[in-house]
């Protein structure tokens, strides 16, 4: 009656050969790599670039342990740190700025193993070290900017119509355009409706005289803030790059959340900046006939700003008043490179697309011998970097903005204006950043609690149940491996949690073994004869067995539905943990009585 | 064979079912009274806030590093050893003035100008919205186990099982719970999960005892509904020990080895594992009792619950 048929216990060898194979790659650790991207996405690594690098690493003489391609970058591992970071800094003096080189650590295991997609457990943040950002977009925020570019465009499409008004106003998501009178109005309102789909318009008359009311339909304003969340996804991936971290995560939550995670960034502070500058640029012209009047400048300084100016400094703390109307913005910016002068200062070299490159001729036409000021807002605080005289039209739409103290500042604008502009302010409202040491240090706590936990069990459990002990470890043994090979087939990521949650899940496990063990005793003790005890045992045990674990598993799965971030990785461990145990402790452990004892007809005694 | 519990005659548990419900209301009220006057000591997870870990090559002065944060301008600084005297934590409640992230480099900033080797182990900042959140989750996933594991068990047993295995193991919880706001161990999100996992846990052992009792009321009809109980708990006695004793070794080498990260998380665990033996034991099976079960609960619907089952 303790028999299987050959392709049961064909089933729980090959299972247990498989959860080897993908639990292998965990043990055979990392090794220093250097991971070669292009900076855009729309380029893609390619055997090419692989070439390059592979014979930048000949030239300089540094042994590397392996390149390969795929479609995250070009990698190439080293033997050591210190030849990985020299390659790093060759590679990138090299490849140059279109190029990010990042430091990364790859799976040490056989490339068999990596051939069948044998991979190493994904670690947390908290087991690899490295930052983990939750950041919220502004909405309020976002659609009023959308509505100062409305602001702009009406106030550029009535002119460019010829038709008089008296005023174009905001106030936070609303555009009040004046007129001076009806028949103006309604000559005004089909132009702006056909201009702009977006748009509901109301008419309404103030004490100024008549308005136009102008705001963002329902359905608008949800486009808005969708595309200001992908504006600011694709901003931040563009800056992430720069910032050269191997392994990003860079994901929507929810409607209004971006979450973003820098494995192994071990400067935090670099990271925080580059990712939570809000920096954008911005062109207007300066009131020069305000300017020219030092006691109208007093009096702007004092508080009365003169109507359509705006008040700003100048890196020496000179006032400067600034037309309100934007000329231009950061989002028409394609290149920005740092480079120097004439004069040999810091400069930023910046390239404007075909629609910037217009409206910067044109306004540089018109306005020659005027001032021209060019902003950096920066965090909710606007600096006016320089505010040189326009000598000629500029055309072509390469721009040089110089003024720069130091070729870091020239470099750090360069890099910010270069990786774009974010649609609407974000702040963090989640960080957790682990540093280096402590994440190895939880690996190996980790890993020590589940290797004493489980010796301790081992021990007792072949004290007190003898032969059949034996099973139920090698059957637990089984489910780690299980465990581990799942984990690492899904690329779960595993936490700190998570890692207990395997101490635990084995824990758990065990009971499965002892509920069948006792069954059997008990059966034994009725003077059942070893045979018909060892199949009772193991037949009436698995209901309970369903049971007991039916009940943690609505626990794991709510965990998972309603946890976040390092308790997920428990939830996860919690519930494949379950499942594996389920197969491991009745079919695993019955496969190896059934072997051992299933044979022999006259079997008149178990060591259990 | 090794055995410890070989046990000729039933333990007749019930006879101090008074004793024991007794005192499990006594530890429930003192729970109860501490979650009330002292309140758990919520973690940055659900109250929001900035926590910094940070490692010095020497011993820490923990006046130097307070006095330090505090000539920054921030209020209510708790700042403590953690794990070794060379490790510091260093705790800031939600709402200062600057925003966490920028929090965390002022305040590295303030510690470095005094000890260089200071060394950042870790940090975590997490904002008033986002820590309500947590905290919502944390009580929805608490609220949804317990229902979904009492809907298990009206369907496996019967309503009175579903009834004493909840009370049962919320006691449990609210007893864990008492524990972590009387001696204002903190409470975070792991915590909870170890809580939420154990309650799933030590429901197993309600259903163990519980699936003897009904054994028993088939097999046994001429005993008493007590005597029946008695038996059911003295029979699973040996495996409930065992299991708990293995889960918990394992538990305990979480605690001793696994630093300071999974200390509480180990605490939560250990206190759920014992109160979990406890409670189903001797709480769940007298509120069975109470709860007036009888041999015609199960005897006719037993051929339909069977069916119902697969």
């Amino acid at each position: 009656m303790n028999r299987y048929p050959l392709w049961k216990y064909v089933l729980v060898a090959v299972s247990v050969v498989i959860g080897l194979l993908y639990t292998l790659p965990n043990l055979f650790g990392e090794v220093p790599a250097v991971q070669v991207s292009p900076v855009r996405t729309t380029e893609k690594p390619d055997a090419a670039l692989m070439q390059r690098v592979e014979g930048l690493l000949k030239q300089s003489g540094i042994a590397n342990t392996g390149l390969m391609l795929d479609e995250h970058g070009v990698k190439a591992r080293f033997a050591d740190a210190d030849s990985q970071i020299r390659a790093k800094d060759i590679v990138q003096t090299a490849l140059g700025a279109d190029y990010t080189v990042a430091l990364n650590l790859l799976p040490a295991s056989p490339a068999w193993l990596t051939a069948i997609g044998a991979l190493p457990m994904y670690l947390g943040l908290d087991l690899r070290g490295g930052v983990h950002f939750l950041l919220q977009v502004d909405m309020v925020k976002a659609l009023e900017k959308a509505a100062e570019r409305y602001q702009g465009d009406i106030r550029t499409l009535l002119r460019e119509k010829k038709i008089r008004y008296s005023g174009v106003s905001r106030e936070g998501n609303i555009v009040t355009i004046r007129f001076a009178d009806a028949a103006t109005r309604d000559q005004a309102r089909p132009v702006i409706e056909a201009a702009y789909s977006d748009l509901q318009l109301a008419d309404a008359a103030t004490a100024n005289g008549v308005v136009l009311v102008a705001s963002l339909k329902e359905t608008a304003k949800i486009k808005t803030q969708e595309y200001a969340l992908q504006q600011n996804l694709t901003t931040l991936r563009n800056r992430v790059n720069e910032l050269g971290v191997a392994e990003p995560v860079i994901q929507q939550q929810g409607l209004d959340r971006v979450v973003v995670q820098l494995p192994g960034v071990q400067d935090t502070a670099k990271a925080k900046e580059i990712l939570g500058r809000t920096a954008t640029l911005e062109v207007r012209l300066v009131d020069d006939e305000a300017m020219q009047d030092p006691a109208r400048l007093q009096a702007a300084a004092a508080g009365q700003v003169p109507f359509g100016d705006e008040l700003y400094y100048e890196r020496d703390r000179r006032p400067i008043l600034v037309r309100k109307t934007v000329i231009l913005t950061g989002d028409y910016i394609t290149d920005a490179q740092p480079g120097f002068d004439n004069n040999s200062q810091a400069a930023v070299h910046i390239n404007l697309d075909g629609r910037g490159a217009r409206i910067f001729r044109d306004v540089t036409r018109e306005n020659v011998g005027k001032r021209m000021a060019i902003l950096l807002i920066e965090k909710g605080k606007t600096e006016v970097v320089t505010a040189p005289v326009i000598r000629e039209e500029i055309g072509g739409g390469r721009v040089q903005i110089t003024g720069m103290d130091t070729v870091q500042e020239s470099k750090d604008v360069a890099l910010l204006l270069r990786a774009g502009a974010l649609a609407a302010p974000m702040d963090i409202v989640e960080e957790r950043t682990v540093g280096p040491s402590m994440g190895a240090d939880n690996i190996a706590k980790g890993f020590h609690s589940n290797l004493w936990g489980f010796m301790a069990v081992a021990v007792f459990m072949v004290f007190y149940y003898r032969v059949f002990g034996i099973f139920s470890m090698l059957a637990l043994t089984a489910n780690g491996l299980y465990l581990m090979a799942l984990l690492s087939m899904l690329q779960a990521t595993l936490t700190l949690p998570g890692l207990a949650g395997i101490a635990l899940t084995l824990g758990m496990a065990i009971d499965a073994n002892v509920l069948i063990n006792e069954r059997i005793r008990e059966e034994l003790r009725q003077g059942n004869s070893p045979q018909a005890a060892i199949a009772a045992g193991y037949d009436r045990a698995f209901d309970t067995i369903l049971d007991s674990n039916i009940t943690s598993l609505i626990a794991g799965l709510a965990l998972f539905w309603l946890g976040s971030g390092p308790v997920r990785g428990f939830a996860v461990v919690l519930c494949i943990g379950i499942l594996t145990s389920m197969f491991s402790a009745v079919t695993v452990s019955r496969a190896l009585a059934n072997l051992t004892y299933g044979r022999q007809a006259r079997l008149t005694k178990v060591a259990i | 064979m090794i055995e410890f519990f070989h046990l000729k005659k039933d333990i007749p548990f019930m006879r101090y079912g008074r004793v024991t419900t007794t005192i499990s209301l006594i530890t429930f009220i003192v729970a109860v009274w501490a979650l009330a006057a002292k309140g758990l000591n919520l973690g940055v997870d659900f109250t929001g806030g900035t926590v910094l870990e940070v490692s010095y090559p020497q011993a820490a002065q923990i006046d130097r590093v307070r006095s330090a944060v505090e000539h920054l301008g921030y209020k209510e600084v708790a700042v403590q050893n953690f794990g070794s005297a060379r490790d510091v934590l260093i705790r800031l409640p939600a709402k200062q003035r600057a925003s966490g992230a920028q929090l965390s480099e002022q305040v590295m900033g303030a510690l470095k100008a005094e000890t260089p080797q200071v060394e950042l182990k870790r940090v975590e900042f997490i904002g008033p919205q986002v820590g309500k959140e947590l905290y919502d989750n944390g009580a929805l996933a608490l609220l949804v186990v317990s229902i979904g594991i009492m809907a298990y068990l009206a369907l496996r047993f019967q309503w009175k099982f579903a009834l004493a295995g909840i009370i049962a193991n919320m006691h449990d919880v609210v007893i864990i719970l008492g524990c972590f706001a009387l001696f204002q161990w903190e409470f975070s999100l792991t915590v909870l999960a170890g809580v939420l996992a154990v309650l799933g846990y030590s429901v197993n052992e309600s259903v163990v005892v519980f699936d003897r009792i009904r054994e028993n009321l088939r097999k046994m009809r001429k005993t008493e509904i007590p005597a029946i109980i008695d038996n059911a708990i003295t029979a699973t006695m040996s495996r409930t020990v065992i299991t708990h004793a293995m889960t918990q070794m394992m538990v305990l080498a979480m605690l001793f080895l696994g630093g300071e990260a999974l200390h509480y998380f180990a605490v939560a665990l250990t206190i759920g594992i014992l109160f979990g033996i406890y409670s189903s034991v001797l709480v769940a099976s007298p509120i069975v009792l109470f709860l007036g079960v009888s041999r015609e609960d199960f005897i006719k619907p037993a051929k339909q619950e069977a069916e119902a089952m697969v």
